[in-house]
Order: structure tokens, then sequence, then C-alpha cells
């Protein structure tokens, strides 16, 4: 069994300590909202910036990335390529489509003249 | 086992976990892309009852805190895969199927609760996009808890051999990216949609 060996270098402990973390950053989100403690643009920023964290945690303590440049040979560097490419592609996809919609007033091409569809055909 | 097998196995082990993660990538962005939909739609309610007036916080956040619990209890699965320990796989992720379970119960109430009092997703723009944001997820969630059962038969029969341990990694990854998916659900439509 030497092959999962090579993968997983993690222990209880680690393991514990990232769960931990995790549920420290959600309640912190929830009453952060709940309890009101910040308000607007504020508010809204906290909780994302939260749930990035959250999500980092989440990765390196249970899914192990970045794990492969632990031991000074970068190994299965791969993984971590293919990662920031998605949020690239992820980024473009989600900012991109809210910018769109919502500046769409002010991108809107002026009325055409729809008066008279059909005639173009005729 | 000969050392050129053990590397062939290595070889294929850490292929099939690239060609997985990639897949969980890929994934990744079909959210991404519902997760824009719901953000533009959120505000068209068409009348209908929006995002404050429809959740319930504290069922949200209970939500949140058992799919955090089974992504804990998928993890101590591997200490016992590190240690040879079939049992005690098998054990976590029952642990981990009952958490899951009781997850998309839980979904599945609320979204039938919803459905009753007449806000299905025919109701508005923001119900469509709330529905087939959370229930994609809800169905990733069911095929998490099918291919744990798929996976836990030849386990039983045949112990941790090389293949399913394999397996087993997929299956995990799977099951913590659907956690960090779930993260930003509870952010973006049930913390947000409180304000």
């Amino acid at each position: 069994m030497r092959i999962i060996r090579t993968e997983d270098k993690g222990t209880g402990k680690f393991y514990l300590l990232g769960f931990f973390l995790c549920i420290v950053l959600t309640l912190a989100a929830y009453f952060l909202v709940v309890e009101k403690l910040l308000s607007g643009m504020t508010l809204i920023l906290a909780i994302l910036g939260l749930g990035v964290i959250q999500m980092a945690v989440q990765l390196v303590f249970f899914m192990h990335l970045g794990s492969e440049y632990a031991d000074g040979k970068a190994k299965h560097h791969w993984n971590f390529l293919m990662f920031f490419f998605m949020i690239m592609v992820l980024v473009i996809i989600v900012f991109g489509s809210l910018w769109i919609m919502y500046t769409l007033n002010y991108r809107e091409m002026p009325p055409m003249d729809m008066s008279h569809p059909m005639e173009t055909h005729g | 086992m000969t050392a050129v097998h053990e590397k062939h196995l290595e070889e294929t082990y850490s292929k099939t976990v690239f060609g997985f993660w990639s897949y969980l990538m890929t994934d990744c962005i079909l959210f991404g892309t519902l997760f824009a939909t719901y953000l533009v739609l959120h505000n068209n309610t068409f009348g209908g009852p929006n995002a404050k007036e429809l959740f319930s916080m504290p069922f949200a956040l209970t939500e949140t805190l058992i799919l955090l619990t089974s992504s804990f209890t998928c993890t101590l699965s591997k200490l016992a895969a590190y240690r040879g320990d079939k049992n005690k796989v098998i054990a976590w992720f029952a642990v981990t199927f009952l958490l899951g379970l009781a997850f998309i119960a839980m979904e599945f109430n609320e979204f039938s609760h919803l459905v009753h009092e007449g806000n299905s997703w025919r109701r508005s723009g923001f119900l469509t996009a709330f529905f087939t944001l959370v229930a994609t997820h809800g169905l990733h969630i069911s095929t998490g808890l099918l291919w744990m059962i798929i996976l836990m038969i030849p386990v039983c029969r045949h112990g941790l051999t090389p293949v399913s341990l394999k397996r087993l990694t997929c299956l995990r990854m799977f099951w913590h990216f659907l956690d960090i998916v779930w993260i930003f659900i509870f952010t973006i439509v049930y913390l947000m949609g409180a304000l």
C-alpha cells in the first residue's frame, strides 16, 4: 500500500484543525449576517471573503492542493495549473456575465424601428 | 508485488487522480455559470416572495454543518485506509453516507415545502434560478451517495485493493468538492438572501 502513502501525508490532528477552522468560518459568516454586525457592501464582501477563505482551507486541509510542493520536488504540479486555469475561466464567466447584466441599461443599443418588421422580407 | 508492478500502479493512480481532478475543475465551471445565472435573476421575483421571506437561516446553517461534518468523516476514512483498516474505512463511509442522506432529506423537505406553498420553479425567475442551482448540487450529492454504496460492495468483498483505494480517493475528492460548492450556495443564496 505504498501508493497511498506517497499521496496522503495528513494526520488526525491536521484534519481536526481543518474541520475546526471550517466550523469557525461558517459560524462567523452566519453570525455576521444574523446579528447584523456589519451592513451593506462591507457585509457582502466580508461573508464572500469568509467563503473564499473556507474554500482555501478545505483545498489545503482536505484536498491537499499544493502539498505536492511540500517535499521540494514539484511532482504533480498539473493539479495546481488546472486549478488556476479553472479560476481564470470562472472569473471571466461569472464577473463577465454580472458586469454585462448589471450594466445592461447603459449598453443597450437604441431601439430599432420595429413597426414594419415583415416588409423587409416582402 | 514487484517493483515494476508497483511503479505501474503508482502511475495509473496519479493519472486517474489527475483526470478526476480535471473533471472536478470543469464541474466548477458548470456551477459557476449557475451561480452567475442566480446572481443575475435573484431580484426578478415577479411579485412573488424573495429569498428573505422564503429561507430559514437556522435550517440552512444546520444543512451546512451536516455537510461539513460529513466532509470531515469522509477524510477520516482516508486515515483508516492509510493504515489498511478495512472495517474502519467502511464505518467512516457509513457515517458519511448517513450524514449525506440527512442533508439530502433536509433539502428534499425544503423543496417539497416550497412547491407545496406554490413557490415552485414556475413562480418566478428567482425561483427557477434557485431550484436549478441548488438541485444541481443536490443531484451531485445523490450521485455521491449512490457511488458510496457501489464502492462499498467490492471493499466489503475483496478488502482494500489498490483499485478500490484509487476509487475511494476519487470519491473523497468528489465529496469535498461538493462541500466547497455548498459553502458558496450557503453564502450567496442563503446568507446574502437574508440581507
